[in-house]
């Protein structure tokens, strides 16, 4: 969209490889600190960009995770196929998890990911259609009066 | 320019631009010019990869060779205790700091001890620490590079206990100085070291402030003489030499030791910069937060694998493991009172004396508008290179070669995919020109090339 003004990059996720998740958190937490962008911003994004990529790999079939970036803000878009969520109020709640036995062996599934998303993020948007899949908006703004 | 201090050198001469070290290098610091490794100071940590992987010995550790003692009055060496791993299972630490004051040094002091102050020092700070976990230990100089460059986040969670062998040499000079009746200045202590990093860490302390050390000599370097020095010393009862070894000290020689020696359940050992990378980036995600202490070592299995070490890193190790399991068999414990450790820490005896600040890597603009660009343009170079990683150009990989490129440390021509490229579009170009003048020119030269392009 809006590339002129700024660095586009685009990631594709796939559920249930477990081998690379992270990977990507990794790769946008280096391109921000190439650029210079204060390192507790960079965690915050990094965090999120985490549970979000953590929460494809998890649930669904896979996903286009795009990371935007100008001078005014960074947002993440995470757009994902699959079985989308059925009450996201509920899911949004700390500690609520429909993570299966075996990811919780891995010590996912606390039901924090959502909330810690929504927690790192100065502007957060999240909807979903059950049965297709899950769009998440995450912004965080480089100048600091953008609160937070 | 020389804004850091770094523990290596590279030595043209020996130097044939085998790109060994290029590769290996973990923050990506080395690339070769004009034939020739250079090292980028900003992004090098001092892990000393690059000097193990160098087939031609050409990348120099910046040690300190032995005539720096007679500059002193009085000297003292405080020897890691990877030392103590580098000879047989029968020589025990006693039998090896006898042979050092063979060698000229006026005293040689059993640092264990001090590590084992420090282990319990340590132990006090855990239990005190509120803030977010886990803390992560700074015994290695080149962890903590690495958290400075890249993970600047969790400087805060680096125990802030000074080491001991900083500790030691404090205490050692205020000591001998009053016993001897000589200035601290004519007290040279040096640490016979491991690594190289070491030797950045007393020229450059990476809390800004002084070392009390003078300098750090290589354990390679006075293997040899101190193996024969040793033959001479008397032999002391086994049982009565075991008995003197500070059982938490001797574990600060091979990764895990301050976890199982202080009996810490909710810890973590790691070693090797690819494996701590992957558990930093894990704790930056918050995943780690229910583990209380990481002792983290660069080197695999911890300082018996350092790059100046002499004996095989399995073999070290296994010594010190056997040691460990031998005094916890004997029941031996010969070490600090930890009475008179929290007597000490509680008047801040232990802590650094200084304040660890973040050191990252320079943006590739201070302007952020014109880094977000140039990262931009790094990324639009990178997708026109064939990313095989070759090395052909100089750089580590492709893209860092797009970021060479970017900052104009490289031509995008120095990579040689891009040059048939080049010559393509150059002759191209020619064609047409020779073309376009053809008809004045009745030998037509290049028309048959000409064609062929069509
Ligand atoms: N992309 C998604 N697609 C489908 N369901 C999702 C998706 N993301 C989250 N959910 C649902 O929302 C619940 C809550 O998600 P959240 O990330 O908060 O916790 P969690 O993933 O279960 O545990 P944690 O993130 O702490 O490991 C999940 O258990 C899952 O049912
Ligand atoms: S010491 Fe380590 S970080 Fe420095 S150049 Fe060598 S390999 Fe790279
Ligand atoms: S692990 Fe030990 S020997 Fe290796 S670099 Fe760190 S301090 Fe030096
Ligand atoms: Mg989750």
């Amino acid at each position: 969209m809006s590339t002129e003004n700024g660095l586009s990059k685009r990631f594709e996720i796939t559920g249930g490889d477990f081998g690379k998740a992270g990977s990507i958190s990794t790769k946008i937490k280096e391109i921000l600190q190439e650029i210079g962008i204060n390192s507790t911003i960079i965690r915050r994004t990094a965090i999120a960009t985490y549970e979000a990529e953590m929460n494809v790999v998890m649930y669904a079939k896979k996903a286009d995770l795009t990371l935007h970036l100008t001078p005014a803000e960074i947002s993440i878009r995470v757009y994902d196929e699959g079985p989308g969520i059925e009450n996201i109020e509920m899911a949004m709640q700390e500690g609520f998890s429909t993570a299966t036995d075996e990811m919780r062996e891995m010590g996912f599934g606390a039901g924090l990911g959502l909330p810690n998303i929504k927690k790192n993020a100065d502007r957060f948007e999240i909807s979903s259609t059950p049965g297709k899949g899950t769009a998440l908006d995450i912004t965080i703004y480089l100048n600091q009066e953008g609160k937070k | 320019m020389n804004q850091y201090f770094h523990s290596i050198r590279i030595d043209p001469e020996k130097c044939d631009g085998r790109m060994r070290c290029m590769r290996v290098c973990p923050t990506q610091a080395i690339r070769i010019r004009n034939g020739k490794a250079v090292i980028i100071e900003e992004k090098c940590i001092d892990c000393g990869e690059c000097i193990t992987a160098c087939p031609n010995g050409a990348i120099i550790p910046l040690t300190d060779p032995f005539g720096e003692l007679t500059k002193f009055r009085h000297t003292v060496a405080i020897p890691s205790p990877a030392l103590y791993a580098q000879f047989g299972r029968e020589i025990l630490p006693d039998k090896i700091l006898a042979g050092l004051k063979k060698l000229g040094f006026d005293d040689a002091f059993d640092q264990a001890f001090t590590c084992g102050e420090v282990s319990f020092a340590i132990q006090e700070y855990l239990r005190e620490h509120k803030g977010p976990k886990p803390l992560i230990s700074n015994a290695c100089p080149t962890v903590v590079r690495l958290i400075q460059v890249k993970y600047p986040d969790l400087i805060d969670q680096i125990i802030p206990i000074n080491t001991p062998r900083e500790i030691a040499s404090r205490d050692i000079k205020k000591k001998k100085s009053k016993q001897y009746g000589l200035k601290e200045k004519e007290i040279g202590a040096f640490y016979i070291t491991p690594c190289p990093v070491k030797m950045i860490s007393i020229k450059q302390p990476a809390e800004k402030g002084k070392s009390h050390l003078d300098g750090a000599i290589s354990i390679s370097d006075i293997y040899g003489p101190l193996l024969s020095a040793m033959e001479s010393v008397e032999k002391a009862s086994y049982k009565k030499a075991l008995e003197s070894i500070c059982i938490l000290g001797i574990g600060w020689a091979m990764v895990g030791g301050i976890c199982r020696t202080l009996r810490l359940k909710n810890s973590l050992a790691v070693s090797g910069l690819n494996e701590i990378i992957k558990v930093f980036d894990d704790i930056e995600r918050g995943k780690l937060r229910n583990i209380d202490f990481i002792e983290a070592y660069s080197c695999p299995q911890g300082c018996v694998g350092g790059s100046l070490t002499v004996e095989n890193l399995y073999i070290s190790y296994n010594k010190i493991l056997k040691l460990i399991e031998t005094l916890e068999y004997e029941k031996i414990k010969a070490c600090p009172d930890i009475q008179e450790v929290r007597k000490l820490y509680k008047q801040k005896y232990f802590f650094l004396e200084g304040k660890l600040e973040p050191r990252p890597i320079k943006p590739l603009d201070e302007d952020l508008g014109k880094a977000i660009k140039k990262r931009k343009e790094k990324e639009e170079i990178y997708e026109t290179l064939p990313k095989i990683d070759c090395g052909a150009c100089g750089s580590p990989t492709c893209l860092t070669f797009a970021e060479d490129v970017v900052k104009g440390k490289s031509e995008l021509t120095d990579c040689i995919f891009e040059l048939p490229q080049r010559f393509k579009e150059l002759s191209q170009e020619l064609c047409e020109l020779l073309n376009r003048i053809g008809p004045m020119n009745p030998a037509k030269p290049g028309s048959k090339k000409a064609r062929k392009e069509e």
